[in-house]
């Protein structure tokens, strides 16, 4: 102990307190990744909307508690309804329309309508930053043999675990998710062994949104500053944790999550002469699995038939 | 011969247009001077990324970082010495480099060359990626390097950023620009290295087969793209006076995608029109941003954030209703203008397929 | 003593739990038409892709010699390389450079050889006219000699399907190379396109200086100009020998039961 002290001048309190907030940082990454996994497993696509879904969950959550006076609990399961709503209207509008255009166009709508949800944030709401509702208990600081831990910092990691197994469960052991597993592994068979290719993508997209939306209200009742820019870096930082955990794989997501916060917060936390460029571990984290292993984590290699 | 005759209407288009570029620098107002100077800057930009994305077929978001680079070399160097240390007021500047002073012009070759240089060192690992990963990247590497301008205070003057850039807005100046950054463009496209590109954009397997290095034509596409991104950003700095690094956000890429979008993937003279589009509409759309009023009532709609709601709807209807934009891959070349004015209702008349 | 241009020792190819292409040993002397046939699924566009660097082999290794006395290992090279070097190809699915002219086509190919760097091409230094001139010529004289000169202007893609793979294969004469590879050149062609198509892959090769490698389900077109056949099944080579001693091989014709020869 007093060694570990002594190199890295840090107390096993403050240290605790980095890894909370590490492993908080790192399931809310791991609850946002999973949504970009599981769009790119299915369509090869890169669903560069999702961190802006998360990001308008916040504003549902935080309308409905501060508008209209909703409940917080009520509010909580209303945001991710529409939350997933949103997500399969945007893949309705946005990505169904050209599904046979050159994968360029489908990038670029993907662009588009993250664009749109950013600048309809910034003009409903303004692009002053709002202060998420304070929640009974959650956000409330608790002291935990001298640790300061939010409240909600216990049941973030609680959440993400059983969302993971609740949609693993989906995943491997309902017919739904044996579809899934099926337009992932191949697009075309699929069809033509008769899946519903259109609702299985949308149940994709409901499911993937509805998990942001879990996300977002943790990470509102966390960080309650949010502007309509909240989503991006994040964003960003959470499809590298897909690709890092190996794209397409959803424990692989939540396991890139988990370095990639965890990493963040450590890394400013043993080096805080960088704290300026803890967004940029994120990028460095890809270009390192690129390099070494392409494929992600617990990814698998995949060969173009030419 | 047809070649000799389009290289004399190239050049006397130019000068002519030059020409113009004089008479409005003599006569129209500073407003609307820095209006078109802005667009000649956009479409500089948005041609550079025409070259990764339109004719190489490489999808980049990189262009806001690139043009960070330009921009803050004409920031860091052509602040008058005298003026810095009120500039640099939080953290002094970078002993080594607060003597150092350059003329506008050395500033903006020296940006280009350095964002095609970091292009180069980002391209190598970057794009042996496939689509949408090489968007991803190349979107991160933009961040990275407006983390580092945002960070480096000494050299940048982090999140202050630079003022007391001597300002710009000479429309001749930056015609000049923007005629040479076209021409040299369209020069290496209508060359054997741009039909190249074009091979890698349409099939990189076949490419490959035929001998075309992926590796060498990518970065070579990329590097060039970033030079010109460079120096559009460093124009972009002096004609805005100062830069900062909130000014390149990515979201700033997204213009530049409406650009090409908008006026054709792959067409140079599309960009042109692309930007002058884009240009023209963030300027004279304000009207959204402003409360609008029809016969004394107050319509609820108009007010600040409009504008861009409207831009990235016109993204989205672009993309899924119109993909080929403006020109699509084709070019207006002088055959077509002067069929055109030849026979100005021959497009309706025929309907013929002609080989483009 | 032919030389040999291309030999492969040994090449394996394998995905995961499948063996694609097993123990492949195959030998391509100067001058030669080889041709390389078997059911679907066999493995020989496979082993093309092995060859030419799109895969690279799991095992084994692919030797080329271009010119007396030179042996190059090309095994895992990048395409591109082995483009340079003078070994050329067609695909299976036809990949033309669609949207682009028939004469676009043709004259990318003739850029692997360009001397001139992106610098003298941008200013049109006369080092490059020069090359740029010559390469014009060359693709005027290929587009002739396929009768494609007078829809040159014309979208690849908007040209018949036989005339596609008549393009294709010019484009890959374009890069000036010693080995020809073809996947499957008569697909999708009737009887008398077939014979055509015969005489003109017997002419380039006399023309052009050529060695022809390649994979072919028509059996008339196989028989007839092939100077010697390796059968592939199942990734294995189950067979080689003369077109003869081929058509008269019992396991040749097991493999193929059932297999139509396909118009």
């Amino acid at each position: 102990m007093e060694l570990f002290q002594a190199i890295t001048n840090m107390t096993a309190v403050s240290f605790a307190q980095h890894m909370v907030n590490g492993i908080s940082l790192g399931s809310l990454y791991a609850l946002i990744a999973i949504g970009y996994t599981m769009v790119y497993g299915i369509l090869l696509m890169i669903n560069f909307a999702h961190a802006d879904i998360v990001m308008m969950a916040c504003y549902f959550a935080l309308f409905g508690i501060t508008t209209f006076h909703i409940p917080w609990y009520l509010t909580f399961i209303l945001t991710i309804a529409a939350t997933a709503l949103l997500g399969v209207i945007i893949e309705r509008s946005a990505y169904r329309p050209l599904r046979d255009a050159p994968k360029n166009s489908v990038l670029i709508s993907a662009i588009g309508a993250s664009f749109l949800l950013e600048n309809l944030a910034n003009y409903l709401f303004s692009g002053r930053p709002l202060h998420f509702p304070d929640i009974p208990f959650l956000s409330s600081m608790i002291d935990l043999n001298g640790i300061q831990v939010q409240a909600i910092c216990l049941f973030i990691p609680v959440v993400t675990l059983a969302c993971l197994f609740l949609l693993l469960h989906i995943v491997n052991h309902t017919k739904t998710g044996m579809a899934m597993r099926a337009v992932s592994k191949d697009y075309e068979i699929a069809r033509v062994m008769g899946v519903n290719i259109d609702n299985i993508i949308s149940i994709t997209f409901a499911i993937g949104s509805a998990l942001a939306a879990i996300g977002a209200i943790m990470w509102g009742i966390r960080y309650p500053g949010i502007t309509p820019y909240l989503g991006v870096m994040p964003g960003l930082k959470c499809f590298i944790a897909a690709v890092v955990g190996g794209i397409g794989n959803i424990k692989g997501a939540v396991i890139g999550g988990f370095i990639l916060g965890l990493g963040e917060i450590l890394i400013v936390a043993f080096f805080p002469q960088f704290s300026g460029y803890r967004d940029a571990f994120a990028f460095i984290m890809l270009l390192l699995i690129l390099f070494y292993k392409p494929t992600g984590l617990l990814g698998e290699k995949m060969t173009e038939k030419v | 011969m047809n070649n000799k005759r389009n290289i004399m209407l190239t050049i006397a288009a130019l000068v002519i247009l030059f020409g113009v570029a004089c008479f409005v620098q003599a006569e129209v107002n500073s407003y609307v001077r820095r209006i078109i100077n802005l667009c000649l800057v956009y479409a500089i930009i948005g041609l550079s990324m025409n070259v990764t994305n339109g004719f190489a077929g490489q999808f980049s978001l990189g262009q806001a970082g690139f043009m960070a680079i330009g921009a803050y070399m004409v920031g860091i160097f052509t602040v008058p010495v005298e003026l810095r240390a009120d500039v640099f007021y939080a953290v002094p500047m970078n002993p080594h480099l607060v003597n150092v002073y350059m003329p506008l012009w050395m500033a903006l070759i020296l940006g280009g060359v350095l964002a095609a240089f970091v292009a180069g060192i980002i391209g190598t690992p970057v794009l042996r990626l496939r689509g949408d990963y090489l968007a991803i990247a190349t979107l991160g590497f933009s961040e990275i390097i407006r983390i580092v301008i945002t960070n480096a205070t000494s050299i940048t003057n982090g999140a202050l950023g630079i003022k007391n850039i001597p300002p710009l807005n000479d429309v001749r100046y930056i015609f000049m620009a923007a005629a040479i950054s076209y021409v040299l463009i369209t020069l290496l496209l209508n060359s054997s290295y741009g039909r190249a590109f074009k091979a890698i954009r349409e099939d990189e397997i076949a490419a490959e087969a035929m001998g075309i290095s992926l590796f060498y034509h990518k970065n070579l596409a990329f590097m060039v793209s970033a030079f010109f991104a460079g120096i559009g950003g460093g124009l972009y700095g002096a004609l805005l006076g100062t830069v900062d690094p909130k000014n390149f956000l990515f979201t700033l890429t997204y213009n530049f995608l409406l650009i090409i979008v908008l006026g054709g993937m792959g067409s140079v003279t599309g960009s042109m029109f692309g930007a002058i589009i884009v240009t023209a509409g963030l300027e004279y759309l304000r009207l959204f941003d402003e409360p609008m009023e029809l016969m004394g009532i107050a319509i609820p709609l108009f007010r600040p954030g409009l504008r861009m709601v409207v831009f990235s709807i016109l993204l989205m209807v672009c993309v899924l209703f119109w993909r080929r934009g403006i020109m699509g891959t084709n070019e207006l070349t002088w055959e077509k203008i002067i069929s055109f004015v030849k026979h100005p209702l021959s497009g309706f008349r025929k309907k013929g397929v002609q080989g483009k | 003593m032919i030389r040999t241009v291309l030999r492969t020792e040994h090449v394996t190819m394998q995905f995961g739990g499948v063996i694609a292409v097993n123990d492949l040993n195959i030998v391509v002397k100067e001058h030669e038409i080889i041709a390389l046939i078997g059911p679907n699924g066999a493995g020989k566009t496979t082993a093309f892709n092995d060859i030419t660097g799109v895969y690279t082999p799991t095992k084994g290794r692919v030797i080329y010699s271009p010119a007396e006395g030179k042996e190059i290992d090309i095994t895992g090279r990048k395409p591109s390389e082995i483009a340079q070097l003078g070994i050329a190809r067609t695909f299976q699915n036809i990949r033309l450079f669609k949207d682009l002219s028939v004469y676009e086509n043709v004259l990318i190919a003739k850029h692997l050889h360009l001397e001139s760097n992106f610098l003298a091409a941008t200013f049109r230094l006369p080092g490059y006219k020069k090359e740029e001139e010559a390469m014009r010529a060359d693709v005027e004289r290929l587009l002739k000699e396929v009768n494609l000169w007078d829809v040159r202007n014309e979208k690849a893609s908007s040209l018949p399907y036989g005339k596609q793979r008549y393009l294709e294969i010019v484009r890959a004469l374009a890069t000036e190379p010693k080995l020809l590879l073809l996947d499957e050149p008569a697909a999708g062609m009737n009887p008398k396109e077939t014979a055509e198509l015969t005489e003109f892959i017997r002419q380039i090769r006399d023309r052009f200086n050529l060695t022809i490698f390649m994979i072919e389900h028509h059996m008339d077109l196989v028989m007839e100009i092939s100077d010697r056949i390796y059968v592939l099944d199942f990734g294995t080579t189950i067979a080689t020998g003369d077109p003869a001693a081929i058509q008269n091989n019992e396991r040749v014709i097991k493999a193929y039961l059932g297999e139509d020869e396909d118009a």
